[in-house]
Order: C-alpha cells, then sequence, then structure tokens
C-alpha cells in the first residue's frame, strides 16, 4: 500500500514534479492523440469541403463558376441568386410541398408506430410474437420490390397525381420504426401499466400519459428518421407527381438542374435552400440523432 | 371495506400450476398476510385478486361480487408494488391524483385528499419532486400514499417493504400497521419474510409450491403449525427437526432419535400412543431448550448430551449451535450461561412444547 502510493503520480510529491517532467509515456500519448486529431481534421475537411462548394458556387456570378483555380471566397458575394432560383421556378412550392409531405409523413409514422409498439410490447395478446416476426421479416424486403404493386394499387384508387401515395403509407406504421420503439417499451417495468390499470385507465391512456412520455429518446429517433426519409424522398414523388408546381425539393432540383444546367450558381443556390433545414435539424437535435444511431447499433446486436 | 373470498382458485401457466385450489375467506378489515418461499403463488394470488392475472379456475370475491372477469380499475382496490411503480415523469402529486383524476373526481377534492394523505404520510415538502428525486423510503410512502388516496375496499400490497434497507423496513412495518388500525380497511399483504408476517398480519396464510398451508394468527401458527414445512418456516432461528421413533410401553412413551430418548410426560402421551414403533419427526423450538442452569421451574425437561460448536451472543439471548452425534441444532439460552465452544454440556429439552410430526405426511400430529 505505501510502496504503491509512493510511486504513483497521485502523492502530492509526484504529481508537482509530474506536472513539468515529459515522461516518454506522455510524449507517446501526446503524439498519439495529435495524430488522431489531424486525422478527424482531414477527414472532417473531405467531409466539409463539397457542402463548401456548394455554398461558395451558390453565391458567384456565372461567370466565376468555372475559375481555376478554385475561388473559395466569392469577389462580390451574389445572394440575389437565391432570389432568382424563386423567379425562376416555383420553389416556394416546391419548399412548401416537401414540408407538407414531410410534416404529414412524420406524424403519421410517429403515431402509428407508436402505437403498434405498444400494442406488441404492452399488451399480451395471442400470436403477438408471430405479428411480430411477420413484422420483422418485412424489413428484410427491399421498399423497391414492392414499387410496381404499389403504383399500381394507388394508381386504382386514383392518387396518382396526388401528394397521399407520399405520407399515407406512414400512417400505417414502418417496421423499423416499431422495432426500434418497441425495443425502448419492452425496457420500461410493466408494473407502470398495471399500476395505471389499477389506477383506473384504459390501454389508450396508459399508453398516452404513461408510456408515451416515458419513450421520448425513442420517439425523437423515430420522428428524425422518418423526418429525414419523407424530406429526402426521390423516388416517391418522382413517380407520383408529375405538375411541376406539386414538386418537392428533390425532384424539384432535379428539375433545376435539367432545365437550368448551365446555371450551376443557380442550382447550387436551390441546393443550399434546400439543405438548409436538415443542418438545423441536426443541429437542434444533435443529441437525438447520435441516440437514434445507438439505437440502431442495438438492432444489430 | 369488504370480505375478500378465494374459492377453489387455481391458477396455471401451461403445465406449470402456480396457485393450486386455494380456499380463503379474508373478513372485512382484517390483515391478512400471505408468506412463503419465491415461487410459492403467493404474489400470482395477489395479482389475481388485483386482476392482473387471469383464473385459470374458481371464483374470487370481493364483497359479495364475483369479480373474475371485473377489469382491475373497477374491483375497488389499490396496490401497493414492491418497485412502487411510480410514475417517473409525474410529481409525486401527480402521482398520487393520477387515479382520482381518471375517475372525475372533482379538482378541490383531489386536493384535499392528496394533501390529507401527504400530511399523514409526511411527505407534505415533497409534493413538487419527481420520484427520481426521493430516497427509498420517500418512494415507498409515495406508493401507499397513491393507494389511500383512492379510498379503496381492498388493499393489496405485494413485498413493499422489499426495498428498504434493514432499519427503515422495522419502522415501515410499524407504520403500515398504524394505518392499518387507522383507515380501517381490509389488507392483503404479500412477503416472503416471516417477521414481517408475523408482526403486522392479524392473520397469516403460509403457502408452499401453489398449495395452501395453513392459514391462522401468527399464535397459533408459531404454537400449533400444521405440518413440517409451516413449523420450519415460521420463526427464526427455525424449529430444530429429528427423525425419530417412538418406543415405550406401560404408561412411560420415549422419543427415539438415536443420539439422545427422551421421555414424554404422561399428560401427553394420549395422541401418539397409536404411533408407537413408528417413524417420526421430533420438532423443538431452539427457544425451548435451555442451558440447565436456567431453565425455567416445573417444565418437564430432558438432558441431552452435545458440544458445543459456535456461540452467538445476541446480548438478550445467547445462540448456541450444538452437535450431537453428527446432528446438529441450535439452541437459544439465557444469556448468563456458562457454554462455551467446545464444551460437551448437557441441554435440556422443554418437553411440555415439543411438536411431533408424521414422517410419511409430515403432517402435525396432536
Amino acid at each position: 500500500m505505501n510502496l504503491a502510493q509512493a510511486d504513483s503520480p497521485s502523492s502530492q510529491y509526484g504529481r508537482q514534479a509530474g506536472k513539468n517532467v515529459l515522461t516518454p509515456r506522455r510524449v507517446r500519448r501526446a503524439v498519439g492523440r495529435g495524430l488522431v486529431h489531424i486525422l478527424m481534421i482531414l477527414l472532417g475537411i473531405t467531409f466539409l469541403m463539397p457542402l463548401a462548394w456548394v455554398l461558395s458556387t451558390s453565391l458567384k456570378y456565372r461567370a466565376e463558376v468555372f475559375v481555376q483555380p478554385i475561388q473559395w471566397i466569392p469577389s462580390d458575394p451574389q445572394f440575389s441568386n437565391y432570389l432568382e432560383v424563386f423567379r425562376l421556378v416555383p420553389f416556394g412550392n416546391f419548399i412548401f410541398n416537401s414540408f407538407y409531405v414531410t410534416i404529414m409523413g412524420t406524424v403519421g409514422a410517429v403515431l402509428s408506430s407508436v402505437t403498434v409498439a405498444f400494442a406488441l410490447s404492452r399488451i399480451r395478446w395471442p400470436g403477438r410474437n408471430i405479428v411480430f416476426a411477420v413484422l420483422m421479416a418485412t424489413l428484410m424486403l427491399p421498399g423497391i420490390v414492392t414499387l410496381v404493386p404499389v403504383f399500381v394499387m394507388f394508381s386504382r384508387i386514383g392518387w396518382v397525381g396526388t401528394f397521399f401515395p407520399l405520407w399515407v403509407p406512414s400512417w400505417f406504421g414502418g417496421a423499423f420504426y416499431i422495432f426500434l420503439i418497441r425495443q425502448y417499451m419492452m425496457t420500461l417495468p410493466i408494473e407502470l401499466d398495471e399500476a395505471a390499470r389499477i389506477d383506473g385507465a384504459s390501454h389508450f391512456r396508459v399508453m398516452w400519459q404513461v408510456i408515451i412520455p416515458l419513450c421520448g429518446p425513442a420517439i425523437a429517433s423515430v420522428a428524425i428518421f422518418a423526418f429525414l426519409a419523407h424530406y429526402n424522398d426521390f423516388i416517391g414523388p418522382l413517380i407520383y407527381i408529375s405538375k411541376n408546381e406539386m414538386y418537392t425539393l428533390p425532384v424539384g432540383l432535379l428539375w433545376i438542374q435539367g432545365r437550368y444546367g448551365n446555371f450551376w450558381h443557380l442550382v447550387m443556390a436551390a441546393s443550399m435552400m434546400s439543405i438548409a433545414p436538415i443542418i438545423a435539424l441536426f443541429f437542434v437535435a444533435q443529441r437525438y440523432f447520435v441516440q437514434g444511431i445507438q439505437f440502431t447499433g442495438l438492432a444489430g446486436r | 371495506m369488504a370480505n375478500v373470498k378465494f374459492e377453489h382458485v387455481t391458477k396455471r401457466y401451461g403445465d406449470v400450476v402456480a396457485v393450486n385450489d386455494l380456499n380463503i375467506e379474508v373478513n372485512d378489515r382484517e390483515f391478512l398476510v400471505f408468506v412463503g418461499p419465491s415461487g410459492c403463488g403467493k404474489t400470482t394470488s395477489l395479482r389475481m385478486l388485483a386482476g392482473l392475472e387471469e383464473i385459470s379456475e374458481g371464483n374470487i370475491y370481493i364483497g359479495d361480487r364475483v369479480v373474475n372477469d371485473v377489469p382491475p380499475k373497477d374491483r375497488d382496490i389499490a396496490m401497493v408494488f414492491q418497485s412502487y411503480a411510480l410514475y417517473p415523469h409525474m410529481s409525486v402529486y401527480d402521482n398520487m391524483a393520477f387515479g382520482l383524476k381518471l375517475r372525475r373526481v372533482p379538482k378541490a377534492e383531489i386536493d384535499r385528499r392528496v394533501k390529507e394523505a401527504a400530511k399523514r404520510l409526511g411527505i407534505e415538502a415533497l409534493l413538487d419532486r419527481k420520484p427520481k428525486q426521493l430516497s427509498g423510503g420517500q418512494r415507498q410512502r409515495v406508493a401507499v400514499g397513491r393507494a389511500i388516496v383512492r379510498n379503496p375496499a381492498v388493499f393489496l400490497m405485494d413485498e413493499p417493504l422489499s426495498n428498504l434497507d434493514a432499519k427503515l423496513r422495522v419502522q415501515a412495518r410499524a407504520e403500515i400497521s398504524k394505518l392499518h388500525m387507522q383507515l380501517g380497511t381490509t389488507f392483503i399483504y404479500v412477503t416472503h419474510d416471516q417477521v414481517e408476517a408475523m408482526t403486522m398480519g392479524t392473520r397469516i396464510a403460509v403457502m408452499k409450491d401453489g398449495l395452501l398451508q395453513q392459514i391462522d394468527t401468527p399464535q397459533n401458527l408459531y404454537d400449533r403449525p400444521d405440518n413440517v414445512f409451516v413449523a420450519g418456516f415460521i420463526g427464526s432461528p427455525s424449529m430444530n427437526f429429528f427423525e425419530a421413533t417412538l418406543t415405550g410401553g406401560d404408561g412411560e412413551m420415549f422419543v427415539d432419535a438415536g443420539v439422545f430418548r427422551v421421555k414424554i410426560p404422561a399428560e401427553r402421551q394420549e395422541p401418539y400412543k397409536s404411533l408407537k414403533g413408528k417413524q417420526v419427526i421430533f420438532g423443538l423450538r431452539p427457544e425451548n431448550m435451555h442451558d440447565p442452569e436456567y431453565a425455567p421451574p416445573g417444565i418437564h425437561q430432558a438432558l441431552v448430551e452435545s458440544k458445543v460448536e459456535v456461540t452467538e451472543l445476541m446480548g438478550n439471548e445467547v445462540i448456541v449451535y450444538l452437535n450431537a452425534k453428527d446432528k446438529s441444532f441450535l439452541a437459544r439460552v439465557d444469556p448468563r450461561s456458562k457454554m462455551r465452544v467446545g464444551n460437551s454440556v448437557g441441554i435440556a429439552f422443554d418437553m411440555d412444547r415439543f411438536h411431533i410430526f408424521d414422517k410419511q405426511t409430515e403432517r402435525a400430529v396432536r
């Protein structure tokens, strides 16, 4: 005990001396950390460079776009490029459409997934595990496989050309979201439900007033995933929407690029406006993004 | 206020019988304790009464009503869970008010009842706190408070003290007993701790492997256990058991355990006459084994030679671990006793207090 104390840097003498002495171990650790930092900075730059390029290009004159070497900071920032986008295409519509579909889809995905997850984790009923297994099996099915039959279905009920195919399916739950929330709900003690039932709560009230308030992190993750999925959805609007003014941002961007492909500064301004909400969302809900990814990590276990 | 009745109640999980043909009548205002080792069916019985488990067979009555198919909320019961099951996102006040809100009790009335219960339990200062800001003892009180504001006909408690430390548990035990007297409501309490059962219950139901072993007052259970299990389960340290044969003739009877042979007093021979020559289990509680020097006067003693292996001085008594020819047993003797480790001593069996059980059926013979 005494020996250990005398040797360890935590004894007063040792600590003071250790502060100024560069022991080989300290040097090695500092160098190691420095290398990791440099690597991370390099990686960070590679990730940020395209974004910086988009931002930079979006503020340039048309003539400046292809100047070599790259001019990272435009000589005279052209904020009017952004307004120009609105003048050329119904960009306001794109934004509105995107948010309409995204919000309706996200709300539906959260509400329906929570309800199904509750039934699969908090209520005992015959066949529950079979239903859950079937649900999980649908996860193995790539969405693209069902594209044609689903299109035929929506076309039969006359929904092609409307926003419904883009968000209504979300109101019927998503297997992955249900799985995520169910796993989280399984961790809550069943006594909570029982106490609430004795207190006089129905299943619905147990869910709404007891379980949902405790599932914040899982619900936030699902909301973020659903938001991203709807906001970034490209194939959906591409096959169901044909009128230009009904385009959402991803399809709208494609249209702009196709029509004004020579005007890269405008394409980039439009792109910038499209990604801004996602970046804002990321900063607001960064904690939940990380949590969500951790949940997905759990899913793989 | 209500009486409760279990009538031929059975609970099966697949092939496993958790509760087997349970018949109990709990009187109004009674404090009934279900006690037994884990897996004996005591919690399952309580949960069936609460409506949290379905009943496989039989009927459960609360008052005059069969409640088999009545949902928990309509059974007029309140339950305190082992884990307390406080709603983590609600304040103490809201935890207690939740059940009343769902029953659409007017706001002013809710407020009055919650504050009254909080005052009674000494948790008035905690009403705005969340459960996670409370200590174990405080959480336990909130759980009790949540039950009493509802003013139910029957209180159900599932091991409500098992998460408290030993000292707090003793205190909480007394508080729950006091509460029972003040409220004058039927209490049904589940525990695995026989001390809790003995100190709190007006009657105790001892269960094992889904079967009710005996139901009686604490004193009767202690003095007149129906079988070996109850005799061994109730009382701490538990009763000593010896395999023995009843021998004798000509008005004399002996318990012959091989390691000792003790005489049964004449006035207690009657019930055992038919067992003469048969194998029995002889039971004697540690406190009925005395240091002959300090044995109470006027008892029928029988001296048994044994060796002291360990002594534990408790202050008010000494627990002596004895061994007679490789058979170990325990005695609680007077603290003045001079029995020391390694000594060979004669220990005085109080032959007015022994128990005899049939070896085959393990049932008491009296």
